[in-house]
């Protein structure tokens, strides 16, 4: 395949990266694959919806709702489309969505070794260091200290679970419910969590 | 990947990025996802394009070069573009 060095003319390897990107997407209109405004109307929808706040409310109505919680647990698609951010049906959705609940035992954390595969809907763009070599690489050898570098520093007797994410399932990180936080509602406790709470690089 | 050491501390960077560091780079995610959609190929074999780049080609190139890599080579192969 093209991949070897010294590529072929028509992979345009020797071009500036933006115009090589300028050039593929020309073929692939021309081809009728997409059009232009496609890709502009998939982007703006893209980065208007796509969030950690989305993943946030299932956390809050997980821990305000033990029954939703089960549900969630069991089936993470059918949850998110109970609120209203994702689909039931994990082909139309374009992955199944796997929630791993943080205990008083186990810790959960998110990675995807092969790239940076998550659930983007529910957690939104990724940052730079969940694509990073580092991360990818050595989270699933060396968690604990891993995290520490995040600041999160887990007592040695909790078990650490890393789930790597594969081409059907995406994991999110159901994290433990902070405490003194009984008087507060879904909205409130929505604004609690956080992206890296999501992940499991933090908690919340 | 998955495993290996001696890549140095992970890059903490906690909010306040941009969605994407350039417009090309929005572009290949664009891209990228609406082939998926259309498709023209599958989420296995984009990673498998992925992971079928050479290893000191990997290592230079940034995310969304590597991204670009996979669709270039993956439409070439198909020859749908």
């Amino acid at each position: 395949m093209s991949h070897a060095e010294g590529g072929n003319s028509e992979s345009h390897a020797d071009l500036p990266v933006a115009a090589r990107v300028r050039r593929l997407e020309e073929r692939v209109v021309a081809a009728g694959l997409t059009t232009d405004a496609d890709l502009d109307a998939y982007l703006t929808k893209f980065l208007e919806r796509a969030s950690p706040m989305n993943g946030a409310r299932l956390v809050a109505r997980a821990w305000t709702d033990p029954a939703f919680r089960e549900r969630m647990l069991a089936d993470g698609n059918s949850a998110a489309a109970e609120l209203g951010v994702g689909s039931a049906d994990p082909a139309r959705q374009g992955f199944q969505l796997r929630v791993v609940e943080n205990t008083a035992t186990v810790h959960n954390v998110v990675v995807c070794t092969l790239c940076s595969c998550y659930p983007l809907a529910l957690l939104g763009p990724s940052p730079s260091w969940y694509k990073s070599h580092a991360y990818r690489a050595r989270v699933v050898r060396e968690p604990r200290v891993v995290l520490a570098e995040f600041g999160l520093e887990l007592p040695e007797e909790l078990e650490i679970a890393v789930w790597d994410s594969n081409s059907e399932a995406r994991y999110m990180v159901l994290p433990r419910r902070p405490d003194g936080t009984a008087d507060l509602d879904d909205e409130a406790l929505t604004r609690l969590v956080t992206r890296e709470g999501l992940i499991g690089t933090a908690l919340v | 990947m998955g495993g290996q050491l001696g890549f140095g501390p992970v890059p903490v960077v906690v909010g306040g990025e941009p969605a994407f560091h350039a417009a090309w780079e929005a572009r290949v995610f664009a891209l990228s996802s609406v082939l998926l959609r259309a498709g023209a190929y599958n989420v296995d074999e984009f990673r498998d394009a992925i992971e079928r780049i050479p290893p000191e080609t990997y290592l230079r190139t940034s995310y969304y070069e590597r991204w670009l890599m996979a669709i270039e080579d993956l439409l070439e192969a198909k020859g749908l573009a």
